[in-house]
């Protein structure tokens, strides 16, 4: 009974975030906090720095992250699949209904037309996530290298119209990423296991 | 068959992007372009809607593209497509690796994706950019210059630095999307 409580409030706490916040997940992780740690205290705040990072760093849509993970520390798998569920719920719903109007709203000539002015502001909008994202991203001479040689190989390939999914792009650099790393760590170790060597040796002297 | 299709596009989408809904964008739009599901005009509109409506910008895009394509079980599957990997990584994440994201080896596989996502994005922007505003969608295109797009362009720019200076913060993109769509009505619709 006192399962069935809990998994009803996660299901509309969910629910209710799904449905009033805009602009994706990362408008969502403060409601988020205000919701579950503020409110009802299921996570402390050292719980949701972990989630935080997590939902950033694992694939998919950050919100879907956050309830799935807030959803199980709470009620386990079936709280994961309640949590998730809910917060699909408000998005599904709404954007049915208005596909199914989209075209028809689209044929009057002034919707039309601001839907043209729209277009150039989403190009905006999606220049402005990037500067964001750039803006919290470390800057290394790899992120340089990196972050160019994406840049100029995708607009010359899709200039070329040469087929290249950026999913390549996204594994290289991960692979890449991984290697530098364990170049650096066994070289590291070899330098250090050379100096105990060494200092070794000066000892039995 | 269209449910498995979209089923499948959206799970790929799902497994490999980072960054939330922004970080998908390079995907989705490779993805709908080559099913030609949506055409660049058509996508632009969808991801304003996508912006301006509540809940995750990925869920709302797979939703809308899945329904444009094959109705409510169109959608129900697309939208299944992009859920099912967030879901399945965070279970196993929250289950028995805790701990997965401390080690050095993770970080560094992650961090090393991270200026890929950005250099995405910001190509993405530059491909959109040349094909509405100029026409070019590959070298040998014919150029067409949209001024009206250039305008807009730029004065959400304008306004966007404005409200940054005045008020420290950036501006709200559904404010933007408005504020387009009126230039919009008086640029192109009069």
């Amino acid at each position: 009974m006192k399962r069935l409580k809990s998994l009803c409030l996660l299901f509309i706490s969910m629910l209710k975030i799904g449905l009033f916040t805009f602009g994706g997940g990362y408008a969502m992780i403060n409601l988020l906090e205000h919701e579950f740690v503020g409110k009802r205290k299921w996570l402390n705040n050292d719980e949701f720095a972990d989630l935080v990072t997590i939902a950033e760093s694992t694939p998919g849509p950050i919100a879907i992250n956050c309830s799935t993970y807030i959803g199980y520390k709470t009620e386990k798998l079936l709280g994961a699949i309640v949590a998730t569920i809910a917060m699909c719920i408000p998005s599904f719903s709404i954007i049915f209904v208005i596909s199914l109007f989209f075209n028809a709203f689209l044929e009057n000539s002034y919707v039309a037309a601001a839907f043209k002015g729209i277009q150039a502001c989403v190009i905006f909008l999606i220049f402005c996530a990037g500067l964001k994202m750039a803006k919290k991203l470390k800057k290394t001479v790899y992120a340089w290298v990196i972050f160019i040689a994406t840049f100029v190989c995708m607009i010359l390939l899709a200039l070329f119209a040469v087929n290249f999914s950026s999913i390549f792009y996204i594994l290289i650099s991960g692979i890449l990423g991984l290697l530098i790393y364990t170049i650096g760590y066994i070289s590291n170790n070899r330098k250090k296991s050379h100096s105990d060597n060494e200092s070794n040796s000066g000892e039995e002297k | 068959m269209i449910y498995l299709e979209l089923f499948l596009a959206f799970l790929k989408i799902g497994v490999v992007s980072f960054g939330g809904g922004y970080g998908m964008i390079s995907l989705i739009r490779e993805t709908v372009l080559s099913y030609g599901w949506l055409s660049e005009e058509q996508l632009l509109n969808f991801i304003a809607v996508s912006e301006s409506t509540p809940g995750p910008i990925a869920v709302n895009m797979a939703t809308f593209v899945g329904s444009s394509q094959a109705g409510i079980l169109g959608s129900f599957v697309a939208t299944l497509g992009i859920v099912l990997p967030s879901f399945i990584i965070i279970l196993i994440v929250a289950m028995v690796a805790q701990n997965l994201l401390k080690y050095a080896g993770v970080k560094a596989t992650l961090g090393g994706i991270r200026p890929a996502i950005i250099g995405l994005i910001f190509a993405t922007f530059v491909t959109m950019f040349l094909s509405s505003i100029f026409g070019i969608k590959t070298i040998d295109s014919s150029f067409t210059f949209d001024w009206k797009g250039l305008i807009i362009f730029c004065l959400m720019g304008v306004i966007n630095f404005i409200h940054w200076k005045i008020r420290k913060k950036s501006i709200s993109p559904i404010i933007l999307i408005v504020i387009a769509a009126v230039l919009g009505v008086l640029l192109y619709g009069l």
